[in-house]
């Protein structure tokens, strides 16, 4: 079961920036355990962010994506008690969606 | 021969010169990486997992952690963290958080002592509530003063213990903590390494523990700190939450006093 994410959105001007903390182990299928064995890949492989039902953000990524990824960005639109939706979905198909309500 | 013994030394102190600023912009390249890391700090997942954990109910007699004494009160928790460690009647000795935790975990939510001290630190396929509940606790005295008290005998003990294993040579390596941290400016490859005997050194060494670390993918604690720094000395394994453990921890900690506390931070 996939944890919670930790989400912050500010609205200054006519711009929303978003920071985003996933928890997520990202292996990418490289690194070998104690036995010698590959550790299978395990990695996010879409995210998408959405105002208001409006997709803002959408992203494929990969295996080069850091462990528990921090993810920022800005988008237009946005006002303060709107609420912002983020969600992922990873190789094994869990998936996990958080919300966080603009400040 | 004095002009040219003049030009050999300007050579040699133009070397010299160009050597010392490529290890400042170093040192400067590293502290921006955690100034940029710093904003969005993996630390804050375990803080909240640790939160969550404190008032969940569980173990044998399941109930949460909400009443256990950190030192200022039973569920007294904001500003805990920097009058640690501390003695403790109930448990008559000198306790860390870690050591604490455990305590409370036992005494409070009945689990033995074996479970509770089970996996400390977390790893790649195991997570530890311990480090957790460390990250949050801790993350409640972040700006709080240290003030790490000296008022019982065996607080007095624990510092001098801790004093002691500070200056204590000794393993295949005949190496003290105070042989790496004992004079400024050392370094391991490109990390500079505190001097813990000036105060500003323990002050903004222990001031920044627990930190998530950025080439392990997981939040580290002091006893953790302690412990790989042991390994590193080939000293003996550093048993988690022993005397030794706590008395080191007092000594650091206390050096540290009238410094704000600034973690969970993110290091390298």
């Amino acid at each position: 079961m996939a944890e919670p994410m930790k989400i912050r959105a500010t609205t200054v001007g006519d711009s929303t920036e978003v920071k985003v903390l996933m928890n997520h182990e990202m292996e990418t299928g490289q690194r070998k355990d104690a036995q010698g064995n590959a550790v299978p890949a395990w990695f996010i492989q879409t995210v998408t962010a959405t105002h208001n039902g409006r997709t803002v953000l959408s992203a494929q990524w990969g295996t080069a994506i850091a462990k528990n990824p921090f993810l920022s960005f800005r988008f237009k639109g946005g006002a303060k008690g709107d609420k912002v939706q983020i969600a992922w979905t990873d190789n094994r198909g869990d998936k996990r969606t958080d919300e966080v309500v603009i400040s | 021969m004095t002009g040219r013994r003049l030009r050999f030394g300007a050579i040699v102190l133009s070397f010299a010169a160009s050597w010392a600023l490529g290890q400042t912009s170093t040192v400067d390249e590293i502290a921006k990486y955690r100034a940029a890391l710093q904003e969005g700090n993996p630390a804050e997942l375990w803080e909240a997992r640790g939160e969550a954990l404190w008032k969940q109910a569980r173990g044998p007699k399941n109930v949460s952690l909400e009443r256990c004494d950190l030192g200022l009160g039973p569920g007294i928790v904001k500003g805990a963290y920097a009058q640690l460690p501390r003695y403790f009647p109930d448990a008559d000795r000198v306790q860390d958080l870690e050591t604490r935790l455990v305590w409370c975990v036992v005494s409070l939510q009945g689990f033995s002592e074996v479970d509770a001290r089970k996996g400390p630190f977390g790893g790649p396929d195991r997570k530890s509530d311990l480090e957790a509940l460390v990250a949050w606790i801790t993350s409640e005295s972040r700006g709080v003063k240290m003030n790490v008290p000296q008022s019982h005998p065996k607080e007095r003990e624990a510092y001098a213990v801790g004093e002691k294993i500070f200056y204590f040579r000794g393993g295949t390596h005949d190496f003290a903590c105070a042989t790496c941290h004992g004079e400024d400016a050392k370094r391991i490859r490109l990390q500079d390494l505190p001097n813990l005997t000036t105060p500003q050194g323990a002050q903004k060494a222990y001031t920044t523990w627990p930190a998530y670390r950025v080439s392990q993918g997981e939040l580290r604690t002091f006893q953790w700190r302690l412990n790989d720094c042991f390994r590193q000395q080939r000293f003996p394994e550093l048993v988690f939450t022993s005397d030794a453990s706590i008395a080191l921890t007092t000594f650091l900690a206390r050096n540290a006093n009238g410094a704000a506390f600034d973690a969970p931070s993110i290091k390298r």
